[in-house]
């Protein structure tokens, strides 16, 4: 469109809309904002959340009471753990059973999709999940956060379109080198594929740290406590239990207050809000090729 | 290559599909499951006069309402607003901050919500600053507020994130059709209504139709954030029905009989708006 006929025309529209989106920017961010300056405050300053802009009191006590909290730093290690493992199985598995349903010559490739589909209208639910994982050991169990979300089949078919677009040509001659099925997945295929890779690679993770659910019906043991179901202990339960005795050593017989929560909620988002800039290039991107192909 | 993916849909799919059986049966985590008593459909009686199972639809329905009418249409205001910012850059901006929020964990919302509508937060002070209320509210503690705190912070975390696939479809559009309008004399209303969102509205009815079959879902890791003793009664929803009576009280027959019905309503939801989509828009899934 020309560029005249646009200049020429900014007026009420154009400013109450760019003020509106303003608007929702501060929105969307003053609530992540207000966490980060409660959490510098200092522990007896933060009993009240009122609005503000800046620290009253600036002090890195509460991070060190989260940062000494064993539990705390036992979550952040089993958070990692799972999230490293249980990305990468996801990916891997989920692109092995999606480069094999790709392929047409597959016999009785409809009837595997049609079954896998049903998965996705009708499902067992929480009681029946639940008394599997029981029986399968996998309750109080690491396992239990990395096998039942080794695969979706939202994102094998994601997998599967993508897959579908790169040219056989390209596989036939890696093929007529000698290549296996699995060879020519791993140094063919896969290498193509990064951008979806990455898509996928990152709603799994993000799904694994910020999942705190699975924590809280699976795992009794304390030390196999994600960080998020610890925080939604802390914060939900108000169970401050643990790193109360951590901030009375401190601090004497005051309250922990809210600073110590806010600071363990920053520590708990740390990640996402470190990554976040790198990756958001990649989502819009793989939304796509969700939304269009899936 | 698939076999392993059939494997694993076989043992975390169909087998707790299998399980549904228990909800005709007295199971007991005790013995083999082939060997509890079948008690037909006891358990789907009992559950049918259960004022916490009515109470826990009413709940469910009412959330889901709220989120269906006052929700659903927001994402698409976002993008549609969305679009009309000409600055390339600044609209790149809006939309990466917009959708900052889906990635963070519901406790860190949740967390957020609950400090923020509490006694001294942020809410209550800022309602007071502006005259609009006298004393604080305890919108946590006060059952009345529930439904309103789950349709604002999902509203919230989610519109950005939405807002994706209208802003997709939105730029698939071909620029050809707006100047056409242009020439015709459609003022900016006219070829907003008349071309963006006409053109988007597969997608509309594809999302739509999702909403609708899943009224009967909630969403279960906002709710057992936000709710507490206090608020349960207008918190409690279906999802965490089955939740509190299967695992806090250990009815697993009953919840899975509740939990069957869930599925099969659920399951024929999506086939009816489907079906009324297909015959009053001409668009559908499948």
């Amino acid at each position: 469109m020309d560029r005249r006929k646009r200049f020429r025309r900014i007026g009420v529209f154009e400013v109450g809309n760019t003020l509106l989106m303003l608007a929702v920017c501060f929105i969307t961010l003053y609530p992540m904002w207000f966490v980060f300056i409660n959490s510098l405050n200092a522990p007896q300053q933060a009993l009240l959340g009122t609005v503000n802009w800046f620290p009253k009191e600036l002090s890195l006590a509460s991070y060190s009471v989260v940062f000494n909290d064993k539990n705390m730093m036992n979550g952040f290690y089993v958070t990692t753990l799972r999230t490293v493992f249980g990305t990468a199985v996801h990916v891997l598995f989920t692109a092995i059973v999606a480069y094999g349903m790709s392929k047409t010559v597959l016999i009785g490739r409809k009837l595997y999709l049609k079954i896998a589909l049903i998965t996705m209208l009708f499902s067992g639910g929480l009681i029946p999940t639940f008394l599997l994982m029981t029986k399968l050991g996998l309750y109080d169990n690491f396992g239990v956060f990395i096998f039942p979300s080794m695969y979706t089949f939202f994102n094998m078919v994601i997998f599967m379109s993508f897959f579908r677009t790169i040219p056989d040509s390209l596989e036939e001659s890696a093929k007529v080198d000698g290549a296996s099925d699995y060879g020519v997945l791993f140094r063919i295929v896969l290498p193509n594929s990064m951008a979806v890779l990455a898509t996928i690679a990152l709603f799994s993770a993000v799904y694994h740290w910020n999942d705190y659910y699975q924590g809280v019906i699976y795992i009794r043991s304390q030390d196999l406590l994600p960080l998020q179901t610890i925080l939604y202990k802390i914060i939900a339960e108000n169970s401050m239990s643990f790193i109360q005795q951590q901030a009375m050593a401190q601090f004497g017989a005051r309250l922990p207050g809210n600073s110590i929560k806010f600071a363990s909620m920053m520590v708990a988002t740390l990640p996402i809000l470190v990554f976040y800039p790198f990756i958001q290039r990649y989502l819009v991107k793989g939304v796509m090729i969700g939304a269009i192909k899936g | 290559m698939v076999i392993p993916g059939i494997v694993w849909m076989f043992i975390f799919c169909y087998i707790p599909m299998f399980w549904l059986i228990i909800a005709f049966m007295d199971y007991s985590i005790a013995r083999p499951m082939l060997e509890s008593p079948f008690v037909g459909l006891k358990h789907f009686q009992d559950f049918m006069t259960d004022d916490r199972f009515w109470r826990s639809i009413r709940n469910t329905l009412g959330m889901s309402a709220i989120k269906l009418i006052l929700g659903f249409p927001i994402p698409i205001l976002f993008a549609l607003m969305l679009n009309e910012i000409r600055s390339i850059r600044f609209k790149r901006s809006v939309q990466t901050v917009s959708y900052l929020p889906h990635f963070i964990a519901w406790t860190i919302f949740g967390g957020i919500t609950l400090n923020w509508l509490g006694e001294g937060g942020v809410i209550n002070q800022l309602m007071m600053a502006l005259g609009l209320q006298e004393r604080e509210i305890l919108f946590n503690s006060d059952p009345k507020y529930f439904w309103w705190i789950t349709y604002f912070t999902d509203t919230l975390k989610e519109t950005g994130w939405s807002a994706i696939i209208y802003i997709a479809a939105i730029a698939g559009i071909d620029p050809g059709l707006y100047e056409a309008a242009e020439l015709d004399g459609a003022n900016r209303w006219q070829r907003m209504w008349h071309i963006t969102v006409q053109s988007i509205r597969p997608t509309i009815a594809i999302l739509f139709i999702l909403a609708v079959s899943g009224i009967l879902g909630s969403n279960f890791e906002q709710i057992f954030m936000l709710k507490n003793n206090m608020n349960m009664k207008m918190a409690e929803s279906l999802d965490l029905y089955i939740y509190n009576m299967g695992l806090v009280s250990g009815r697993h027959s009953f919840s899975t009989a509740v939990l069957f019905v869930r599925s099969i309503v659920a399951l024929g939801l999506l086939f009816l708006a489907n079906y009324s989509s297909k015959k009053l828009t001409g668009d559908s899934i499948f």
